[in-house]
């Protein structure tokens, strides 16, 4: 095994096609446990943090370009980020200790492919594109389009996350993101629910729902956004019935695993719940600003 | 194995080693470099017994390649006392009797650092958080929690 640090997306790419099987990392936060628990080690170690561009995030022209392999740190402190993205910061926030936020990233969290990978849910709610380098160019997917399964992308070998990008939210929209964990910190969710909405005064115009942890890979319930566009918000609550609805949309889309931590109808049923809470959490958020 | 030559600065000092390239930080610290401080608890980022400052920021050791470390400023224990005073951690932990064992001890010294240098008055519940990554089974968390806590206080005083 071979460790290499290259300082352009060029380089990368030629270390990568040289040498088959290799892997890209950022924080290592999840390969070296995965290579110290018995994977196989890779030829070459690809340390993408000497490129500028995976390690830059800028805000012009009403969009945020985020380096794959930005401690996500840099992000939850960057008041700009998440005053546009409280939920997505959150989820960020909720991923293991000040000493893996210092390490770890949005591409690592992505292309790690953990079903319950906080950060995944919340970047589908807000529509975040991942640019991927792939042959001698880049091609750009949803983020939903990434993992497959557990431990699976639609990533071929060779390539990597560059970068993600995100618009800039529309007026009058905010989003949040709540997990459900067995211990009260440092912990997998067991079930998480992301929640974006735009509101028109008293009315849901918008809303998108996302789970995770509760299917191979987080999975976006249409029908749970659907039953919040055009719902009436009294005082600052979601009409009751709507909010039904979502909630028992979140559950239905469940596919989750059982075991030790939370059954599949304990984990069906906090979908939902979660669902709901975070889209009370959004729609103040899309009234008031955070 | 592949073998990478590496130049950093540690506690201030520059230093250079040879470290394999599947090795980490935290091997390195302890083998090539002899600062036994830093512990392996976990070996996988759970308990934060490695913690090490890099470059300003709190970082579990035993999760960094070593060659990772090239052009880097390392912070360890041994490098937060001031010559022959302590760092007033150091002491508030030892007044305040806030280790047993110790082997959690490197770790939680250097996240309270990082915490302090950032924040000078955090509340116990900003104190609770940013030490969630550093676990001790041993004398539980009321002692350490207060020993920051009147390290704060003596930092402020001594800023004035």
């Amino acid at each position: 095994m071979r460790y290499a640090a290259p300082t352009t997306v060029d380089e990368a790419r030629s270390l990568l096609a040289e040498h088959p099987g290799s892997r890209v990392f950022a924080g290592a936060t999840d390969l070296i446990p995965q290579i110290r628990a018995g994977r196989p080690a890779p030829p070459v170690l690809v340390d993408l943090k000497r490129i500028d561009q995976l390690m830059t995030v800028v805000h012009e022209d009403g969009q945020w370009r985020i380096g794959a392999a930005t401690p996500t740190s840099n992000l939850t402190r960057n008041r700009d980020f998440t005053a546009m993205f409280p939920g997505l910061s959150e989820a960020m926030g909720l991923i293991g200790s000040d000493q893996i936020q210092n390490r770890s990233s949005l591409g690592g969290n992505l292309a790690n492919a953990s079903p319950a990978a906080d950060s995944v849910p919340a970047m589908i709610a807000n529509a975040v594109q991942a640019v991927i380098a792939s042959g001698d160019g880049t091609r750009t997917v949803p983020v939903a389009e990434i993992a497959t399964g557990p431990g699976q992308t639609s990533l071929a070998d060779g390539e990597f996350i560059v970068e993600f990008t995100v618009a800039d939210p529309p007026s009058n929209t905010g989003d949040a993101y709540l997990r459900m964990i067995p211990r009260t910190e440092m912990d997998i969710a067991i079930v998480g629910a992301a929640v974006r909405l735009t509101v028109d005064g008293d009315i849901v115009t918008d809303a998108t729902v996302v789970l995770g942890a509760v299917a191979p890979t987080a999975v976006t319930v249409p029908e749970a956004g659907a039953a919040l566009v055009g719902a009436a918000i009294d005082a600052g609550s979601i009409d009751g019935s709507a909010m039904d609805t979502l909630a028992d949309a979140a559950s239905a889309a469940c596919d989750p695993i059982d075991d030790k931590r939370g059954t599949v109808a304990y984990r069906r049923q906090v979908a939902g719940v979660m669902a709901r809470r975070a889209a009370a959490i959004a729609v103040g958020r899309a009234q008031n600003g955070v | 194995m592949s073998r990478t030559h590496v130049t950093c600065t540690v506690n201030g000092d520059p230093v250079d080693f040879l470290a394999s390239d599947d090795t980490s930080l935290l091997n390195a610290l302890r083998g090539e470099l002899g600062l036994t401080g830093a512990k392996e608890g976990c070996g996988t980022g759970d308990c934060g017994a490695c913690s090490v400052l890099i470059d300003g920021r709190l970082n579990c050791s035993c999760l960094v390649f070593a060659p990772e470390a090239e052009g880097s400023d390392i912070v360890t224990v041994e490098g937060i006392a001031d010559d022959d005073h302590l760092h007033p951690l150091q002491q508030a932990f030892l007044e305040g009797a806030a280790l047993q064992c110790g082997i959690c001890t490197p770790g939680v010294l250097i996240a309270a650092k990082a915490l302090l240098d950032a924040n000078p008055d955090p509340t116990e519940t900003e104190i609770r958080y940013a030490l969630a990554g550093n676990l001790c089974r041993c004398t539980g968390y009321d002692k350490i929690i207060r020993s920051v806590q009147e390290a704060a206080v003596r930092l402020k005083g001594a800023a004035r």
